[in-house]
């Protein structure tokens, strides 16, 4: 019989891959910026993985498909709750809003990141002073279309610099999979935060976990600095 | 064990317990591999929403290894220790084999003789169920993760990714070669029926047909009063009956 001489190969190669795959998570848990880099520029130098990988680094995440889908002319983006002047703005409003550009890294909790995305949109302090919300506002909970799909952020998290009511990015309009036709982008937090597909915006008097949140993740989702990565 | 028919045309290669555990494998895999494209591919994020993917990934990522504990449970576990001890172990054959390097997996020209699996196909079981076992460290780490935060890094997103990427590969190159390559096509009535044309086999397997025949010789004359073996039909395609 084979079996009763020879080399134990068998397990060595078993092992060898156990060993190697145990050590790689400690290894690329270490310098995770640049295997996200390098498996996507092989991915990217390769023609139809291109087209189909999450090569551009995004992954989409949709937890009630399919995806929403909007009529521009009837679309409103609600902003109500404790607020002096409750608006419902149009695709058309929220254009003629003065709108402003920045460069942002985005990152996701799972850990993939994509860096330097384009956003285009409109400033929360515009809508702040357009809507006049009450001084005891404790939340602003941003809903989706996307049904269950629901995230808030601290009024003085809203005020960062870099928040931003996106409409575009990379230079177009939002597509259906980034969250068009509106979406939240908040560079110093992880992904989850940045709600797609925005329907509503809510200035609550109580705070409230959303989707993710309910489900063990940090409410105040700081890069770096919460859900244990550090 | 790996008897053949009475017209000497097949020899049995895998017990029903080999070929379940394999299927089993073939089908949990399959149910891993859909449900997570459905979690990684963009475009196909819209089949199924996000929950219900994981769970369908996680509830086949269990339903594996039970499955399997099971079949040795109530299978016969002799013919899957057979296996495992079969591909652990390589003779001099073997490593001579594996020097033919990866021409060696589509040209047989030449090859040193081999057992009941050959080099590439115990060096196939090894890193499948290394990986599988990769697979399994770095997804409860991830699904331990969002439970607690101890345990969370950022590598193991990375290593699931790349360990299903060589599974992949894996995969690939085996249905190519069990379903497609002329050379190896032979096997596949071995993982459906459980048996093989003997003179492929001889072709390709021949210390172990030498060794199965040897047994039989020993049987057929040491045990006359033994009980026959029950017929078998001649054509392939029809169920076998099983021992």
């Amino acid at each position: 019989m084979d079996s009763d001489r020879g080399y134990p190969l068998g397990r060595a190669a078993f092992l060898g891959t156990l060993a190697a795959g145990v050590a790689g998570i400690a290894i690329t848990s270490r310098f995770s910026g640049a295997v996200t880099d390098a498996m996507n520029g092989v991915a990217n130098a390769i023609p139809v993985v291109n087209q189909i990988a999450p090569t551009s680094g995004w992954r989409i995440y949709a937890v009630d498909p399919p995806m929403p889908t909007y009529d521009a002319s009837t679309y409103r983006l609600k902003i109500g709750g404790r607020v002096g002047k409750p608006v419902e703005l149009s695709l058309a409003d929220l254009a003629a809003m003065p709108t402003v550009e920045q460069v942002s890294d985005f990152h996701c909790v799972t850990g993939w990141t994509v860096n330097q995305v384009r956003w285009r949109g409109v400033r929360p302090q515009t809508l702040i002073e357009l809507v006049q919300p009450a001084a005891d506002i404790r939340q602003v909970t941003f809903k989706s279309l996307e049904g269950p799909y629901v995230d808030g952020l601290k009024p003085a998290q809203l005020v960062l610099p870099d928040t931003l009511i996106a409409t575009h990015m990379d230079g177009v309009p939002l597509t259906r999979a980034h969250g068009a036709p509106v979406r939240l982008v908040i560079p110093a937090m992880y992904g989850y935060k940045s709600v797609k597909w925005v329907s509503e915006i809510r200035f609550d008097q109580t705070e409230s976990a959303g989707y993710w949140e309910q489900r063990g993740y940090d409410i105040d989702a700081w890069v770096g600095r919460s859900n244990g990565l550090g | 064990m790996g008897s053949a028919d009475p017209l000497g045309r097949n020899i049995r290669r895998f017990s029903r317990t080999e070929r379940a555990a394999h299927w089993w494998l073939a089908a949990t895999v399959g149910a891993m591999t859909a449900t997570g494209a459905i979690l990684y591919f963009p475009a196909l994020a819209q089949l199924l929403d996000r929950p219900t993917a994981k769970h369908l990934h996680l509830w086949s990522a269990i339903a594996l290894p039970v499955g399997w504990l099971i079949l040795t449970l109530v299978g016969d576990r002799r013919s899957l220790g057979r296996t495992l001890r079969d591909a652990d172990r390589f003779d001099h054959d073997d490593v001579t084999w594996l020097k033919g390097g990866p021409r060696r997996l589509l040209d047989r020209r030449g090859e040193p003789p081999q057992g009941r699996l050959n080099a590439g196909q115990k060096l196939n079981l090894a890193l499948t169920l290394g990986l599988l076992g990769v697979l399994g460290i770095s997804g409860t780490l991830l699904w331990l993760g969002e439970r607690d935060t101890a345990y969370r890094f950022a590598g193991s997103v990375h290593v699931h990714d790349l360990a299903t990427l060589a599974l992949t590969f894996l995969v690939c190159g085996h249905l190519y070669l069990a379903l497609f390559h002329p050379a190896t096509q032979g096997a596949l009535t071995g993982v459906t029926t459980g048996y093989v044309d003997r003179d492929w086999a001889r072709a390709h397997h021949a210390k172990w047909v030498e060794a199965e025949e040897r047994a039989e010789a020993a049987r057929d004359s040491g045990a006359a009063e033994q009980p026959l073996e029950p017929a078998l039909p001649a054509t392939l395609g029809e169920q076998l009956p099983e021992r």
